[in-house]
């Protein structure tokens, strides 16, 4: 049972483990995520080799605020495995997972973009799906879906710069 | 020199920004812009009910609709913990091989004649035509069937479907054998296709791509092989895959992809049983009409679905199924009201973009034209 082995691997790191639904969850520390993320990736026991989406749900009632969600696949091993990390409001950052999966890259701009959350050391992190001088982070709860934006000025596209190389 | 490929050009099919750095016509770097089709899926789907995201599915990857119904009735039925009959496992699964189908011929049509063989681009869509036209008479509409249902779907198949199914793939097996022909060993689409746009097996794991774009690298990963869901597992299909990786390996797995879909098509037409289509839990599934004008428990039961929508049991799960680009996959989040809190599509062609810029590198610009056409993007899949 993946649960189980995970338990016994990582211990007290992780801070959750419950199977619902036909699908494993784990929640971890913010601090202990980048080397346990590493290891689910590298140990031939959990081989997670893709990560399949990395997302984010917004609880604002709830302290720690944001709840961060590696989905992570094993291609050979056919296993699943969703992964979280709660962050709170004032404090919203993580490090990048972008060393690990290349997937990360864009993921994590998205969820930047659609959250306001910050991964450290992801060398990138602009908006991916809204424009540069949206104002705000639209799918947090405390958005209203009609909000205005105010009129952006012309800009010209040919002085847009590309972003640094990596 | 840095030049962009502004969203609305004539020969990308979609809206797609690629801000080039140039060296003659060699691309030095290319940063690819995405989020022209941004609607808002994700937040319009907070807002209503549970059932009213179902037409908000179907502009998601809009050329193979019905994938992205059933996908997300899935999901949420995890959450219901409810299983739908037998028949709508049937009528559900025929439907999205139906859908693969419609994608793979408009991709490789509109890829076709993105190089010139306008020919081929005709004949797909002649065929792309009949299945519509099936798609059409099971579910009212082409592209925004809004067809599936929390624990079932709303139409049943036609009477006379055995024979709409075999008109259609008269058609598709004509085009199918001529577009073969055409494409597979003439010199002009090997030498634009070929060789182009490699990508190794490892980056595209990393890259998180999925469907024909990885199977195309050598990596088998059929989500239908590997988490198998509705009744795929009955059925005898393989799943093809490519050696290098490049367009030409992309182009030849939707070919065999639509083959294979059509077997899939024809074993779960013989084998279809007979049953209801949905379920008949009151919690769930609206009551008879009969009932609602007729009783006074129906019409409470019609309203209060209506009105304040499923009351999904809070929890959060991801569902994958297996669309034409790769793994769609829903995770959806109840807090238990009949609303959803939150609904995230992974969207398959978003992470083929974000690989697009390795497979670019050091390529000309014709070359963008062929590998952004093999990637498939399909805007409302990507920027949702």
């Amino acid at each position: 049972m993946l649960i189980e082995k995970l338990k016994q691997r990582f211990g007290a790191d992780v801070l959750a483990a419950e199977e619902a639904h036909g699908q494993e969850n784990i929640v971890l520390s913010r601090e202990r995520a980048p080397e346990i993320l590493k290891a689910l990736r590298d140990e031939p026991a959990f081989d997670f080799n893709m990560l399949t989406d990395l997302t984010a749900v917004d609880w604002p009632d709830r302290k720690p605020r944001f709840d961060i969600v590696y989905v992570l696949s094993s291609l050979k091993l056919r296993h699943r495995l969703c992964v979280k990390v709660q962050v709170s409001g004032d404090d919203a950052w993580v490090s990048s997972a972008i060393g690990l999966w290349k997937s990360a890259d864009w993921l994590e701009r998205e969820c930047y973009d659609m959250f306001g959350i910050e991964f450290r050391d992801h060398g990138d992190l602009r908006r991916i799906l809204m424009y540069d001088s949206f104002e705000g982070h639209p799918l947090r709860k405390d958005y209203p879906y009609q909000q205005r934006q105010p009129i952006v000025p012309e800009i010209d596209p040919v002085v847009n710069p590309l972003r640094p190389s990596r | 020199m840095e030049i962009q490929m502004g969203p609305s050009h004539p020969a990308s099919h979609g809206t797609i920004k690629f801000n080039l750095k140039l060296d003659g016509e060699r691309i030095v770097d290319c940063d690819v812009e995405v989020g022209y089709l941004h609607r808002a899926f994700e937040k319009m789907c907070e807002q209503g009910t549970w059932t009213q995201c179902f037409p908000y599915t179907d502009r998601l990857n809009y050329a193979s609709p019905c994938i992205n119904n059933v996908g997300f009735a899935l999901a949420v039925e995890k959450l219901l913990e409810i299983e739908v009959p037998e028949r709508c496992k049937f009528l559900r699964t025929i439907m999205s091989e139906v859908s693969r189908i419609t994608d793979h011929l408009t991709c490789l049509g509109m890829a076709a004649s993105e190089v010139g063989a306008t020919t081929v681009a005709f004949y797909m869509l002649e065929a792309r035509e009949l299945l519509y036209d099936l798609v059409e008479a099971v579910t009212g509409a082409r592209l925004t069937v809004s067809w599936c249902r929390l624990g079932g779907v709303a139409h049943d198949f036609p009477d006379d479907i055995k024979d709409r199914v075999a008109h259609a793939f008269e058609m598709l097996d004509a085009v199918l054998a001529d577009c073969d022909k055409l494409l597979s060993r003439n010199r002009v689409f090997i030498d634009r296709m070929s060789g182009i746009g490699i990508l190794s097996p490892e980056d595209a794991v990393s890259y998180g791509l999925t469907g024909p774009l990885l199977r195309a690298t050598g990596v088998s990963y059929d989500v239908r092989k590997a988490y198998p869901y509705l009744v795929y597992d009955r059925f005898d299909f393989e799943v093809p895959v490519g050696e290098k990786g490049d367009n030409y390996d992309r182009f030849n797995m939707r070919f065999q992809e639509m083959h294979q879909s059509r077997r899939i098509i024809e074993q779960a037409m013989a084998a279809l049983p007979e049953g209801p289509i949905s379920i008949t839990d009151p919690h769930v599934v609206l009551p008879p009409k009969h009932r609602v004008y007729n009783s006074i428990e129906g019409l409470m039961n019609h309203f209060k679905l209506i009105m304040e929508g499923i009351k999904v049991p809070p929890g959060d799960v991801y569902h994958a199924v297996e669309g034409a680009n790769g793994e769609l996959g829903f995770y959806v989040v109840s807090d238990g009201s009949g609303r959803p809190y939150r609904v995230r599509v992974r969207p398959p062609c978003f992470l083929g973009m974000s690989a697009l810029n390795k497979m670019l590198i050091g390529r000309m610009i014709p070359d963008i034209i062929t590998t952004f056409g093999m990637i498939n993007m399909i805007g409302g899949e990507c920027d949702r």
